[in-house]
């Protein structure tokens, strides 16, 4: 899992049933130091994210595709939690 | 999943019966921006799109998910079909060095042609 800050957000109206009703987000991975860091990811929320949000993202395919108890979704990069603060040792 | 465009289909008469009456599409991987990234590729179409159109797709073993409960043999399905993309509060100040394609309607998005 990474942490990353959500930037943007993508709609789209047609899209697989399993997909429908799920917000489509746009983060940007952070650092340690909660600097940009990579390539913006696309990932579906799961937890009510919004954007300037620094969220928790799963991007292993099985993990993410069972978010919200919907077993078996076509989706490889999940939000699964909105952090509230990170401590460093 | 990332971003893509459709620049091509691919035509294939002899294939494996899973793969029978699915569409297969070349996808050009898109960044958020709109500017290409990375190497086309072919993908399962899930959703009906069209050539030239703006989609979502998805990589890896989950792309096969889509078809269930049908097994197809997939590794790159297309999801979605994108009407806008907004990137936000940067994406705004990106827009006035001209790096997006279309101007755009509201701070930060861009509008997907159609």
């Amino acid at each position: 899992m990474i942490i990353g800050r959500v930037a943007g957000s993508v709609v789209a109206t047609e899209k697989h049933y399993k997909l429908e009703g799920r917000k489509l987000l746009l983060v940007q991975p952070l650092g340690l130091k909660g600097e940009a860091r990579g390539e913006l990811l696309l990932a579906v929320d799961g937890a009510g994210a919004g954007e300037g949000d620094r969220v928790l993202v799963v991007q292993e395919g099985r993990s993410a595709s069972m978010i919200s108890g919907r077993l078996e979704s076509p989706l490889d990069c999940a939000i699964v939690a909105v952090v509230d603060r990170v401590e460093l040792g | 999943m990332q971003l893509a465009r459709v620049v091509g289909s691919v035509v294939a008469t002899v294939k494996d019966r899973a793969l029978e009456r699915r569409t297969l599409l070349l996808i050009q991987p898109i960044a958020p921006s709109g500017a290409p990234a990375g190497a086309a590729l072919v993908a399962i179409d899930s959703v009906g799109v069209g050539a030239g159109e703006e989609v979502i797709f998805v990589k890896g073993r989950e792309a096969a998910f889509a078809f269930l409960p049908d097994q197809v043999v997939a590794d790159a399905s297309i999801v979605g079909k994108v009407d806008s993309v907004d990137l936000g509060r940067e994406g705004g100040e990106r827009a006035s060095n001209g790096a997006r394609r279309a101007p755009p309607s509201r701070r930060g998005e861009r509008a997907v042609k159609k």
